[in-house]
């Protein structure tokens, strides 16, 4: 979706704001909601891509005011209902329903670092045929899906090379929406900055994004 | 389905306490205000006291994470990554070519680090690592990362005006140096491999390491020798 999330190129958004020293996580509650986060998708209720889409539907003005990990208060909670996993009655009282049966963790302390250490899905399966070759010019498609997507806005319609096939991953698209992984080979593509933003770019630099092949056309 | 779950998250927004209250004055503009409002303190307490009630999370597989992102990773594992690096050519041509082999060589490999690609700064070459999108980051090389990385200025910036970034954090590269930029919209986690500064020649691999920080290795700085002491 074209949300408030998809920054890349925007203007006015101000200098960056530096701190010296910054610990992890700034309060308590930070390292609990990062926890939190973490430990429950192991319940595999949803996908990382689920996850990064939840944020994308925050209204923009709550996600540009909110901290990160606000946005991840918010996010927990909101999947917790959506899943079924926690009623709206629990999450209102803070008290499990009266009756209901207690789980066991998903994530225990004996699992908990190997699943730290578990990959994002992702193979060198021969089956799945690559769409493009290194060094061939590519488009980026000009598409505006409604749902998760990761071809940022600023990228669309415009040309680039293909510099390396990092092999077969899941497609953001369909697995976001529980429509299917669409596996496929996802590319580095590389962009001239003048592709991207004109005639005042460098003329040497570039930009690189990462792109699934149904985010691309021969050009 | 999305209308639904857009319709319900702006009821939990709503709900959360997440909602502007008067103690959060710092919040506006570039979002990436530190200020801590004691209704999300509350709210998370609630949260993880209710998850723990009905039995979906482990309290001490929580503290594991949090102790993890605390004091196992971080910066310091990405800069022994390079020290070893510049001072062992083989070691170099086995991070670039597999970066995700040649890091666990050194014993890290937690999440976000699966497929990891190390680009290499030059005389000529200059790389910058960004999320546009989101928030991805080389975790077991650099830990998580810090708001700037997070922040609004820097995603929106790094990809239209990577040279004006760059300014910003003091370093001023020369027009004939090219600079890449890296946009993590996949799974794939980037990390600079910063030029080795002149003068270090002497230096051993823990010296080398204690002088790489955690924004050479995303881009945005060089590495520089300690200045010299003032004459006395």
């Amino acid at each position: 979706m074209n949300g408030v999330h998809d920054m890349g190129g925007q203007q006015g958004m101000g200098p960056v704001e530096y701190e010296k020293n910054e610990p992890v996580f700034h309060a308590p509650w930070e390292g609990r909601i990062y926890a939190l986060n973490r430990a429950m998708r192991a319940w595999r209720t949803w996908s990382l891509d689920t996850e990064r889409h939840a944020l994308e539907l925050l209204p923009p003005v709550d996600y540009l005011r909110m901290s990160y990990y606000e946005r991840w208060v918010v996010r927990l909670a909101a999947q917790l209902v959506q899943s079924g996993l926690v009623t709206t009655e629990e999450m209102e009282s803070g008290k499990a329903a009266p009756g209901s049966t207690k789980a066991t963790p998903a994530l225990s302390l004996a699992t908990s670092s190997r699943w730290l250490n578990r990959g994002i899905a992702s193979s060198q399966d021969p089956e799945v045929r690559p769409l493009f070759k290194v060094r061939q010019r590519v488009r980026a498609r000009n598409i505006n899906p409604v749902g998760h997507t990761r071809l940022p806005r600023y990228a669309r319609g415009k040309t680039g090379v293909i510099v390396r096939d990092h092999g077969v991953y899941l497609f953001p698209d369909s697995n976001a929406h529980l429509q299917g992984e669409k596996r496929q080979h996802v590319y580095s593509v590389r962009f001239a900055a003048r592709e991207l933003w004109g005639e005042d770019a460098s003329p040497r630099d570039s930009v690189h994004l990462d792109m699934w092949d149904d985010y691309l056309e021969p050009a | 389905m999305d209308e639904t779950r857009r319709g319900f998250l702006k009821a939990a927004v709503t709900t959360a306490g997440a909602a502007v209250t008067p103690d959060r004055v710092h919040a506006q503009g570039s979002g990436q205000s530190q200020a801590v409002p004691s209704d999300l303190t509350l709210r998370v307490k609630s949260l993880e006291s209710l998850l723990l009630e009905k039995g979906l999370v482990d309290r001490a597989a929580l503290d594991a994470l949090i102790d993890t992102m605390e004091h196992k990773v971080g910066p310091r594992n990405g800069a022994r990554v390079v020290a070893r690096a510049w001072i062992d050519p083989a070691y170099k041509k086995r991070l670039l070519e597999n970066a995700p082999a040649a890091i666990a060589e050194l014993g890290y490999d937690s999440g976000q680090g699966e497929h990891m690609l190390v680009v290499e700064n030059g005389p000529k070459v200059h790389n910058l690592i960004v999320c546009t999108l989101c928030s991805c980051y080389p975790w077991p090389v650099l830990g998580l990362p810090p708001v700037w990385y997070k922040s609004a200025p820097y995603r929106s910036r790094a990809v239209i005006d990577p040279r004006g970034i760059l300014r910003e954090f003091g370093t001023e590269l020369a027009e004939d140096v090219e600079v890449r930029v890296w946009d993590s919209t996949a799974e794939l986690r980037y990390i600079v491999l910063p030029e080795r500064p002149a003068g270090t020649e002497k230096m051993t691999e823990e010296q080398l390491a204690a002088l790489i920080t955690r924004d050479a290795m995303v881009g945005v700085a060089k590495v520089t020798l300690p200045r010299p002491e003032a004459n006395a």
